[in-house]
């Protein structure tokens, strides 16, 4: 492991350090500020600061530093919180990510950014902690005074090796030794402090020499394991206890005793943080996501070569040469190959809150910047998907929040005005329906207003027309260069965008739709399909063709009787099921499959159902449900009308998912264009049912 | 191989190029070696409902699903029969792969730089621009396909055209 691999994991640590920070800063109740929470935000700060300490980031240490000195005062009550102050610590915790990153690719962080962000917050600790000197309490002044020069002071001796405080600790070492030892310290540097008896003895050295070489040095007279050396910066614990609160308190300037100034905080914390992360290294490790993804496609072979020699085992069996031993092994083997393929998908899927999570800073920020008031309410957070799709959704879903606090929720007069809560509501929320997760974008703003799209659309030379679908006016949002904003402000407004996320979403295999009412709200719909996933599949039968509906989307089968079936309008079929008309699809017509059974009695009708409406399916066959992996068609070949995706079956081949909204469509573009080019004797039969 | 009378040498080898020679009827074809996966039987495609006819289908290679393509329909030949014969050779064009369909592999050519003659603007079914070239080999001709223009074109319709729909 070279030195690179550790910049990696301070990099990582240290992001997901900066995100906890303004998770907690963001839920800090100023007012009534959660101790615990204001803790685990020094906390994350200060580990920061270690870390870049260590890897020589002396900006980014120095900023943390002047972040963590101030995050000290207000977890100890002495720093009174209000909504700004919070607002500075974030824009610290996003200059500080400037610099992380800045670091990771290896250029210097912005100066000037740096310098700023010092002086404003150096300017908090005067102002706040300043304001406090004619408060009774001891720690004001030397507080405000210490901060300064102590913290350059501090961070010149991490940043270089030279006289750095060492801490050395002697155990069962007897007195004679211990003189000579202690002799032997001087020689290496100064001894600032030393006591404790013959059991332990403790010597503080501010020395330029490395541990290693004390320790060297010390062994010729002790066993190495009599003696402890380390920097006093990261490990003070032995002093930590009678150091803690007194030592912060009383800690002023002018004395800079060995035990007080530098460690005692540091030493506090350290110890608590300890063993927290540990506990995390031990509990997860970072792995590429090609090795897991080449796992899954392994474990994906696994599965059908399972299923492969299932087949041939149960044809054995039809044989009668079955052997019990090795029907047994199979269905061990079929059992642990599906837990291995759950587990191994498992690994890929992350809980929406990855998403979400960033949510309620970009809502406080544009709110704040727009002036309106808005209350952001998650649900689902804990929906999987799968990890590359929850990368892809964040911009997309990003500008759709954006888009409902600028144009969506009205400003707090206005909304009162119209006896709406003066506080807007955004409700970010992903369930898992059938095959697709649904995520939604839901404001209860002034809604969208259908006549000024289409006018707006006219304007811009699209054709349109005012008896077009609710949806499909929607749909005209999502065009290039649309846009109704009445002004381009700079949270959004200029049309791009919109077209930018439908696409973005359609890339994914996704879809976005939105449902609107007037002066009551947007809500906008995301749908994704899970690609990297397995399928609860219905295997049935057309012609001599398999194909594979996902068993979420069906609803039933029936037997379809011929007073059951009315056409419609020509050629369009319905059949009634208990009450209610359903589309007919018949599947042999819309995907040509030949030899098919064409007489609708004779076919069996299932009852599926997509985005909200239900059809019914006409097919030859029910084969049976089974776990399909999905296999994407997009990879080598292109997106088919209807079909979702492939899978390979228990033989080898490969069945077609179907997909059922897009099969609907299909069927109706293909009725269309079979009215102008008359061929249909399939039809003759509905007609015949019509008149009956 | 021969490469026989050749004026070539040394140093001319290093532009010599390998193809794979395979028929459709009676022609003789040839693509560029390095395009080539592998070849296998054609067998289980599995059809694709509403795609050109010339595309036969999709089928799994060792867990990806490939695209299968029949350049005898493709270029409009008379004879279309699949038989113990029928070959499919698996290609890797601009990341994806596809299988094509053809009558038999025969071999594998090396061919110099001077045997390798421009294609005349040729007509209908196959477009010139298809083509790196045509391809002399003492009384034979092959014709060079310049398998990855023709595999990624939109009348090949396998690859996702600029508009969605």
């Amino acid at each position: 492991m070279d030195i690179a691999d550790f910049f990696d994991t301070f990099f990582e640590e240290a992001e997901e350090l900066l995100s906890d920070m303004e998770q907690h800063l963001l839920e800090l109740d100023v007012d009534d500020p959660d101790s615990e929470q204001l803790n685990a935000i020094f906390r994350a700060a200060h580990s920061i600061k270690g870390g870049a300490g260590t890897f020589g980031f002396t900006v980014l240490q120095k900023t943390t530093h002047i972040l963590e000195n101030l995050l000290d005062y207000a977890r100890k009550g002495e720093l009174t919180l209000r909504a700004d102050l919070v607002d500075t610590f974030l824009e610290a915790k996003d200059i500080m990510h400037e610099q992380l990153d800045a670091y990771r690719s290896e250029e210097e962080p912005n100066q000037e950014a740096f310098e700023r962000i010092c002086q404003t917050l150096q300017q908090i600790a005067l102002d706040e902690i300043g304001e406090q000197l004619d408060a009774p309490t001891v720690p004001a002044a030397p507080a405000k005074a210490s901060l300064a020069p102590s913290s350059s002071a501090e961070s010149d001796a991490e940043a270089s090796d030279e006289g750095a405080h060492l801490l050395v600790v002697l155990l069962n070492v007897n007195e004679k030794d211990r003189i000579l030892l202690v002799e032997e310290l001087e020689q290496l540097g100064d001894v600032l402090a030393q006591s404790g008896d013959e059991k332990r003895y403790e010597v503080t050295l501010k020395s330029s020499d490395s541990a290693d070489d004390i320790e060297a040095v010390m062994c010729f007279i002790i066993e190495p394991d009599q003696i402890s050396i380390t920097a006093v910066e990261s490990a003070a614990k032995p002093n930590a206890p009678q150091a803690d609160a007194p030592a912060t308190l009383a800690e002023t300037p002018a004395a800079p005793a060995p035990k007080a100034s530098p460690q005692a905080n540091p030493a506090k914390s350290s110890a608590k943080e300890k063993p927290k992360k540990a506990a995390a290294e031990s509990s997860s490790i970072r792995v590429s996501v090609d090795k897991v993804d080449q796992i899954i496609n392994l474990v994906g072979e696994l599965i059908i070569t399972q299923s492969m020699l299932d087949q041939t085992v149960s044809d054995l069996e039809d044989q009668s040469v079955g052997n019990s031993s090795l029907q047994n092994g199979m269905s061990l083997l079929q059992r642990n190959a599906r837990d291995l393929q759950e587990a191994v998908m498992s690994i890929r899927m992350i809980p929406m809150e990855f998403v979400f999570s960033r949510f309620p800073r970009v809502v406080r920020d544009t709110a704040g910047k727009l002036g309106k008031e808005i209350e952001l309410i998650t649900e689902g957070k804990s929906t999987e998907l799968d990890k590359s799709l929850v990368e892809r959704i964040t911009d997309p879903l990003t500008h759709l929040v954006r888009n409902s606090l600028d144009h969506g929720i009205e400003m707090p007069d206005e909304r009162e005005a119209i006896g709406k809560p003066r506080v807007g509501k955004l409700t970010l929320s992903a369930r898992h329906q059938g095959g697709n997760i649904l995520i939604e974008v839901r404001d209860d703003g002034a809604g969208i207003d259908r006549d000024r799209l289409l006018t707006k659309a006219r304007e811009n030379g699209m054709s349109v027309s005012d008896n077009m679908s609710d949806d499909d006016v929607f749909q005209l949002i999502f065009a290039p260069g649309f846009s109704t904003a009445k002004e381009v402000t700079d949270v959004s407004g200029r049309g791009v965008g919109m077209d930018v996320v439908k696409r973005n979403i359609q890339s994914m295999g996704g879809r976005v739709e939105i449902q609107s009412k007037l002066g009551e709200g947007t809500n906008t719909r995301i749908v994704l399909p899970l690609t990297l996933a397995i399928l609860d599949g219905m295997s049935i039968k057309v012609g001599g063709e398999i194909f594979i509906l996902p068993l979420s989307t069906v609803l039933e089968s029936l037997q379809p009787s011929k007073d059951d079936m009315y056409a419609m309008a020509g050629d369009d079929v319905v059949i009634k099921v208990r009450d209610e008309y359903l589309p007919v699809i018949a599947v042999h017509e819309v995907l040509d499959v030949e030899n098919a059974i064409t007489d609708p009695t004779k076919s069996i009708a299932v009852i599926v159902q997509g985005e909200g409406r239900r059809y019914a399916m006409l097919v030859d066959e029910l084969v049976g449900q089974q776990q399909v992996v999905v296999k994407n068609l997009e990879d080598n070949y292109r997106k088919v009308p209807g079909i979702s995706a492939a899978t390979i079956l228990g033989d080898g081949s490969v069945a077609l998912i179907l997909d059922i909204t897009g099969l609907h469509r299909l069927s109706r573009y293909k009725k269309e264009a079979g009215k102008k080019v008359v061929n249909n004797h399939n039809f003759s039969f509905y007609k015949e049912a019509e008149s009956s | 191989m021969s490469q026989a009378n050749s004026g070539a040498v040394l140093a001319a080898e290093a532009e010599n190029r390998e193809f794979l020679v395979f028929s459709l009827g009676d022609e003789e074809y040839a693509i560029d070696i390095l395009k080539v996966q592998e070849i296998r039987g054609y067998e289980n495609v599995t059809r694709i409902a509403n795609a050109p006819d010339f595309i036969k289908g999709v089928t799994n290679l060792r867990g990806v699903i490939v695209p299968i393509v029949d350049l005898r329909i493709k270029f409009h030949l008379e004879n279309v029969e699949y038989g113990g014969q029928t070959v499919v050779i698996v290609v890797n064009v601009a990341d994806r792969v596809v299988g094509i369909v053809v009558d038999g592999v025969s071999d594998v050519m090396t061919l110099t730089p001077d045997q390798i003659k421009p294609a005349p603007e040729f007509g209908v079914t196959l477009s010139s621009d298809f083509l790196s070239g045509l391809g002399s080999l003492d009384d034979r001709m092959l014709v060079l396909v310049d398998i990855d223009k023709l595999l990624t074109s939109e009348e090949m319709a396998l690859v996702e055209s600029t508009s969605s729909h």
